[in-house]
């Protein structure tokens, strides 16, 4: 059996809401993280 | 059975089920799990539950409390070595549910234990129950992301492992706001920030594990076509979880692993430390915080990056590059701190860490190429004690050498010379250990019939 997963029974919205889900709080983290990290250069 | 959702065989992906979910699945469970990092923001607030402002005699000593991490460190390696092959067989779904009880139980039993103030029973709910959980959730998508990306299975558990990486970035900053949120004049807010968490954490891992499917038998992705014959280091066979164990392979890659953690594993500790006393007054301690961020950064960087390029250059060539540019980056070290080159001190440890978070990140794939897919999970469960030792050789390696050299009248900007050439030195045998590895003897890989009786579907 072979398909394509990148589309039939999945929707782009539930591939962004998923990825958006996960991607939103470590976007945060790593935005904070960053913040954090230029300290070193001031 | 009520529960009957969670089997393997209730969790098989339709057709047209895209395994881009997948991953986002597995950033669900390991984002939570990855809190442990950060767990050491509560240290200092848990000195001062009955004090408040300040410990009194009947609070909790930072010595005490460094077991808790400790024990779930323990329990991480414990439960995914002998969880492992539970794991494989009743599929990603069971786990990660199971994850998400074990992982947010241990949190709410944790409050109980702040509220009481009773550390016996933070240390079974962080400890151990939370240990369980960091350990299944840890190898719970691994297999299942080999097997929805067999194209590029390198990217597809760094992409997982990476959420580990990250999940201290997000942790740290949200339980210092969650504590100062419900401190009051008479409560540190330790027991209700344990508390959201356990919930936060629960709604994520339960999300991932509603999300997460196995492929289809016989799926496999558009335009990809299977080996018909192994590869140099790539088998096209299966070898049981507990033959694994058996072959030199597993016990080289576990040395493999060790090693590379080891030499990371302790400079992640003592960075901040370290960039204070090899530049002193150059790096504040502001700035030395500064530098712990970016290495955080680089390590959960690397976690992606190296585990995408084994897919193009081979899992060996990846851990050759890791022990070569490594020795390299570690034997540099204290030749730029001693000229108080600061800039390439810094650029040094970044790629060492990334090179720490992508020896965690390849290995999966790595073990998959040695022993095939329908056991990595187990298999990997039984190597994460490699991380369980490491973390304890690496950090004694640094403190102790360290220690011996000041106490031999040695500055204190030099003290770290003598420990980065050991560090150097270990990645030698790294490099010897990952030279050794050959593909796995035919007598070890599983006939189709054992196969089949091991998963239970004789």
């Amino acid at each position: 059996m072979s398909s394509d997963n990148d589309g039939g029974g999945t929707t782009t919205l539930e591939l962004a809401l998923a990825w958006g889900f996960v991607g939103i709080p470590l976007l945060w983290g790593v935005y904070g993280t960053l913040v954090n990290a230029l300290k070193l250069f001031q | 059975m009520a529960l009957s959702f969670l089997d393997k065989k209730h969790s098989i992906a339709p057709p047209g089920y895209s395994r881009w979910l997948i991953p986002p699945a597995a950033l669900c469970v390991h984002l939570c799990i990855g809190q442990a990092y950060a767990f050491s923001v509560f240290n200092l607030p848990m000195t001062k539950l009955l004090g408040i402002t300040q410990s009194t005699p009947d609070d909790w000593k930072l010595t005490d409390l460094g077991w808790i991490f400790s024990l779930g460190i323990f329990f991480l390696g414990v439960s995914a070595a002998l969880l492992g092959r539970w794991v494989e067989e009743g599929g990603p779904r069971q786990a990660m549910f199971t994850a998400a009880l074990c992982w947010s139980g241990g949190f709410v039993l944790s409050a109980i234990g702040v509220y009481i103030h009773n550390l016996w029973v933070i240390y079974f709910g962080y400890g151990i129950l939370g240990g369980f959980g960091l350990g299944i959730g840890y190898i719970s998508p691994v297999s299942t992301l080999i097997k929805w990306f067999p194209d590029r299975p390198g990217m597809a558990t760094g992409m997982a492992i990476m959420g580990f990486g990250g999940g201290a970035m997000i942790a740290s900053p949200l339980s210092v706001w969650l504590m100062s949120v419900f401190s009051t004049p008479t409560h540190i807010g330790v027991a209700k920030t344990f508390v959201v968490l356990g919930l936060i954490y629960a709604f994520f891992m339960l999300v991932g594990s509603a999300i997460v499917r196995v492929p289809a038998p016989g799926w496999k992705p558009e335009g990809y076509v299977p080996p018909k014959q192994a590869g140099k280091l790539i088998t096209v066979n299966d070898v049981y979880v507990y033959q694994a164990l058996k072959t030199p392979q597993f016990w080289l890659i576990w040395w493999v692993l060790c090693l590379n953690v080891t030499a990371g594993i302790g400079v992640l500790g003592q960075a901040s430390a370290m960039s204070q006393e090899m530049f002193p007054g150059r790096v504040t301690a502001v700035a030395a915080g500064g530098f712990v961020g970016l290495l955080s950064l680089f390590n959960m960087a690397g976690r992606f990056f190296w585990a995408s390029t084994s897919d193009l250059i081979g899992r060996k060539n990846t851990y050759f590059v890791f022990f070569v540019l490594g020795f390299v980056l570690y034997a540099l070290v204290p030749y730029f701190g001693g000229h108080g080159n600061l800039p390439l001190f810094i650029l040094c440890f970044l790629i060492i860490i990334s090179m720490y978070g992508g020896g965690f990140s390849t290995v999966p794939a790595y073990l998959k190429d040695m022993f095939g897919t329908r056991y990595v999970g187990a298999i990997h469960g039984w190597l994460i004690t490699a991380w369980s030792a490491a973390g304890v050789f690496g950090p004694v390696l640094v403190n102790y050498i360290r220690q011996y050299q000041i106490d031999s009248g040695v500055p204190k900007a030099q003290a770290y010379n003598v420990t980065m050439y050991i560090m150097a030195g270990l990645l030698v045998i790294g490099f010897i250990a990952n030279f050794l590895i050959r593909a796995v003897d035919d007598r070890h890989h599983m006939a189709l019939e054992t196969v089949d009786e091991a998963v239970g579907v004789a």
